[in-house]
């Protein structure tokens, strides 16, 4: 089996990779290495050909192909190896990487540091168990999204969209400037989970209309999907009885969830957070296997993928720093708690004094839509360190604090973010 | 065209049959309607191989299930199929009236010979199975139960049976039986005469439409439905055995099992219908399964989320419950093979057996002597990621297809999606190479492979991306070219979903 060394080995070649692996070049790191499963760098962007990225990174609208072209633009003039078509398979031990390739075959990577940035799937109608038949017809919005603009081919012509996640949002525009009719876009939520201007640019825009609180509730057709019952569901999203209506169409498609892709996480014993379902992170991206770091849509489902970029790039300055010794560990890791009307918190610790970032950012998502609230975030004595006013608040849009490390003093312990109206 | 022997039906009951006769000197033939074999309850069952103790040994199945177990393993080597013998089954109870039933069952099984079966108590319970509901109080123990790939037993049979000769016709429809003098001279298909000595009738669910093409029949398959869920290989270990539930008014008995692939398969309910193309699952089934059995039994399991899929599968059930193999009453060289329900998949390999000697006992012109080169084995499939890492380096060197990865949840490489096309049953679609590969059976549902495989059989088959299906016939994964639909004449309709 062939070996080679490495300092820093990217495992993905998407958004979250290709940020991470230049911001560790621009570190000082000397042998990087990108591995990419697919045949081109840019992972899930290729397929992105819609604009709106960018806004906040480069202050340009964008397509997520031109997003992408900028930084494999600037990965060109450096010395970052890249491995297209080539699928890691194992992680395990003190640095060693198992991947395989057509041209190398299987082989062994030992490296310094390793940053996961494998991104995330999309949630399949199987894992909501949807009953009635299994026809074709039936797909994820983003396998939808790759026919249509990779492949070149329509999915189908009378389209029923279930789940209002924004690559549904953007596909039911596709499909429509395609010259499919896209009936319907159905969310068993009372509120959309896409973002604000997608729900107003792909639906409002177009006269296809979104119905909160309805699901899908039995497929039928044998062999081509033929039609769907839709439904009304009550708060506890169980089907409303004689509210069932069948609504012919030929394709349904799936933006029901995006799920961090952590199948090697797992095989390297990484802990999960069960809320992210990605790894559990300190404020560097650390993973709890100290030479693992992990950024991206495999951390944690981000709406931006400028977001992606900023939190990336953390990433691979930190990995940097790790092999290099630069990280100073704190006198007492503070932990990161949170009540319950929040989803979720992004670092779950914070470990090190830091010399070069100035603040720590904190990504979060509310489980329930709301207005005009104070996110307060308390130290373990439940003295209030910092507080955030925001207008709205919902499940779809990712919030961002920004809490300078000045404000966390040496000797704590804990922090707890919490939420209160007014 | 022309055949000695012609079975009706490429499920595990007509491969299984076609194996068994391949030995000798005999021109055999399948024909099977869909795209596909193991299209119809050889595709979607409990995966189990029972060693009979609970049947009632003077039926027909009892007899041919209690014979059959011994064969597996042998069969099971021979043709490189995955089978764990020795996986045990528990029977899991709660309160004394279970226990009433296990007694019952001891004595049943052994009665019918079987050995090892015993009950155990609340601690050792526990301690074979650690994540069982604590409060299960005991369980009857069986350790013959084994389980097996269905797909691939069935594959590996019609394989077998391709290698030594055998003709297998695909989207192959019976639609008439020619009798002249009492005896069969043909079969119509839809793809034209063929012209036979005898007919096996192994349709499955439609043997009662074949039976009844030659004679006044007294028997009907009706479909019994059954539900599964299919968990996610992340829950694989959490359950180490076969894990029956008591019957209740409800259903009767079901059960929870590691497969042999890893993943944890949970069902069924037994619901009689009428439609035998109704492979749909249900609301109130899967709720009923998984309230009454899974979280009864293991708590942990959730209702949804890391499902892998949830599935329906059809029992070929013959009126009088049991198996019916016999001549047709009428009509010479013609057999049926109706009824195998449960358990038949552990008898296939009786069933077979039997068929051979109602074959011998027509005393036709036929050879019955051993194919000089008979071949006991198939190729074995290659499956990646089970081999050591230098022995695939060996397979992408000599064909580097092995070493790009098309499935990544299930870590598929194209080179074998391209030998499952060309294999001896050819994967004609994405269905059809999932079962064999496996490409598509993970986490995702073929969300990220799907577009490569159909990319795959588009250039293997040679044929537009359009014609490609889900699982044959009119199952389409595509429409049409993006713009075709834009550039259409006339007014379309744009109507939305009203509420």
């Amino acid at each position: 089996m062939k070996k080679s060394n490495y300092d820093i080995v990217v495992i993905g070649g998407g958004p979250a990779g290709l940020a991470a692996a230049l911001e560790a070049k621009r570190s000082g790191v000397k042998k990087i290495l990108i591995c990419e499963r697919g045949s081109s760098l840019g992972g899930i962007l290729e397929q992105c050909i819609h604009n709106g990225f960018g806004l906040q990174y480069f202050k340009e609208e964008l397509t997520g192909p031109e997003y992408a072209d900028r930084f494999i633009k600037k990965l060109e003039g450096t010395d970052i190896d890249v491995k297209l078509n080539t699928m890691v398979i194992d992680i395990f031990g003190k640095g060693r990487i198992i991947a395989v390739n057509r041209v190398e075959g299987v082989f062994e990577i030992e490296t310094k540091a390793a940053i996961l940035a494998m991104g995330c799937r999309e949630r399949t109608r199987e894992a909501l168990t949807i009953p009635g038949d299994r026809p074709s017809g039936i797909m994820t919005a983003g396998t939808a999204q790759r026919y249509v603009n990779v492949e070149g081919y329509l999915p189908g012509k009378e389209i029923v969209i279930l789940g209002s996640g924004d690559i549904g949002l953007i596909m039911a525009r596709r499909l429509t400037l395609e010259g499919a009719n896209v009936k319907g876009v159905l969310e068993i939520m009372p509120y959309s989970t896409g973002l604000i201007r997608n729900k107003v640019q792909c639906l409002d825009d177009f006269q296809i209309p979104l119905y909160l609180n309805h699901t899908v509730s039995c497929i039928h057709g044998k062999e081509r999907l033929e039609g769907v019952t839709i439904a009304e569901v009550d708060k506890s999203l169980k089907v409303i009885p004689k509210t069932e209506k069948y609504i012919k169409c030929d394709t349904l498609l799936l933006s029901v969830g995006l799920i961090p892709e952590n199948e090697l996480s797992q095989k390297a014993n990484i802990k999960l957070d069960s809320a992210t379902k990605g790894p559990i992170v300190n404020e560097k991206r650390q993973t709890s296997i100290p030479w693992i770091f992990a950024s991206g849509n495999v951390l944690q489902v981000h709406d931006l993928v400028d977001n992606v970029t900023e939190e990336s790039e953390i990433a691979g300055r930190s990995a940097a720093e790790y092999i290099n010794n630069q990280l100073i560990v704190r006198r007492k890791k503070i932990s990161v708690t949170y009540t319950k009307s929040i989803g979720y918190v992004v670092p779950q610790f914070i470990n090190f004094n830091d010399t070069k970032e100035k603040v720590i950012k904190f990504y979060m998502r509310v489980r329930h839509p709301d207005k005009n609230v104070n996110i307060i975030v308390k130290d373990n004595l439940g003295k209030v360190i910092t507080y955030f006013k925001k207008d709205t608040v919902t499940p779809g849009s990712m919030l961002v604090l920004l809490v300078p490390i000045s404000l966390l003093q040496d000797n704590l312990e804990n922090i707890n973010i919490s939420i209160t109206r007014g | 065209m022309q055949t000695d022997i012609l079975i009706v039906g490429g499920g595990v009951i007509g491969s299984a049959i076609a194996y068994q006769l391949a030995k000798y000197n005999l021109d055999i033939t399948i024909v099977e309607k869909e795209s596909d074999i193991c299209m119809g309850s050889s595709k979607a069952n409990s995966s189990m191989i029972h060693d009979g103790y609970n049947v009632d040994g003077s039926t027909l199945k009892g007899k041919l299930v209690l014979k059959a177990n011994s064969y597996f393993e042998n069969l099971c080597r021979n043709l490189y199929v995955p089978y764990v013998k020795n996986l045990g089954s528990i029977f899991v109870g709660f309160g004394d009236n279970d226990l009433k039933i296990m007694k019952e069952q001891i004595n049943n099984g052994e009665k019918n010979g079987i050995q090892g079966l015993k009950i155990v108590g609340k601690e050792k319970l526990h301690q074979m199975e650690p994540n069982l509901n604590p409060n299960a109080r005991f369980g009857l123990y069986n350790p013959n139960t084994g389980t097996i790939n269905p797909f691939e037993l069935n594959r590996a049979l019609a394989e077998n049976a391709v290698l030594n000769g055998v003709k297998v016709l695909l989207n192959t429809e019976v639609q008439n039986v020619i009798v002249r003098d009492g005896k069969v001279k043909a079969v119509q298909t839809n793809n034209g005469l063929i012209r036979t000595k005898v007919v096996i009738n192994a349709a499955g669910l439609y043997a009662d439409k074949i039976a009844a093409m030659v004679e006044k029949i007294d028997f009907e398959i009706k479909p019994r439905r059954g539900q599964y869920f299919l968990y996610d290989k992340k829950w694989g270990n959490l359950v180490k055995h076969a894990i029956y539930s008591a019957p209740t008014k409800v259903s009767k008995g079901m059960i929870i099992l590691p497969t042999t692939e890893g993943n944890l398969l949970a069902g069924s309910n037994a619901e009689s219908i009428n439609d035998k193309e109704n492979f749909a699952t249900t609301f109130d089934a899967l709720e009923g399964i998984y309230n009454n059995m899974i979280f009864h039994l293991f708590p942990m399991l959730p209702r949804n989320g890391e499902v892998i899929t949830t599935f329906a599968g059809l029992r070929a059930v013959a009126t009088g419950e049991d198996f019916i193999i016999d001549y047709a009453k009428t009509v010479k060289g013609f057999i049926n093979v109706a009824g195998i329900q449960s358990p038949g998949l552990s008898s296939s390999p009786a069933i077979a057996m039997m068929v051979e000697g109602l074959v011998r006992d027509l005393h036709y012109d036929l050879d019955f002597t051993e194919k000089g080169n008979y071949r006991v084995d198939r190729p074995k499939p290659l499956i990646l990621r089970d081999l050591p890492y230098e022995e695939r380096n060996e397979l992408i060197k000599r064909n580097p297809d092995y070493g790009t990865i098309i499935c990544r949840c299930e870590t598929v490489s194209k080179g074998e999606i391209i030998d499952a096309i060309h294999s001896p049953i050819p994967a004609t679609n994405i269905d059809a190479i999932k079962r064999r590969t496996r490409a598509g059976m993970g986490r995702c549902q073929s969300g990220f492979c799907g577009p490569r495989v159909l990319n795959i059989l588009e250039n293997e088959l040679n044929i537009s991306p359009l014609k490609v299906t889900k699982k044959g016939k009119e199952s389409y994964v595509l429409a049409m070219n993006n713009k075709d639909l834009s550039l259409q004449e006339g007014r379309r309709n744009y109507e939305k979903i009203e509420l």
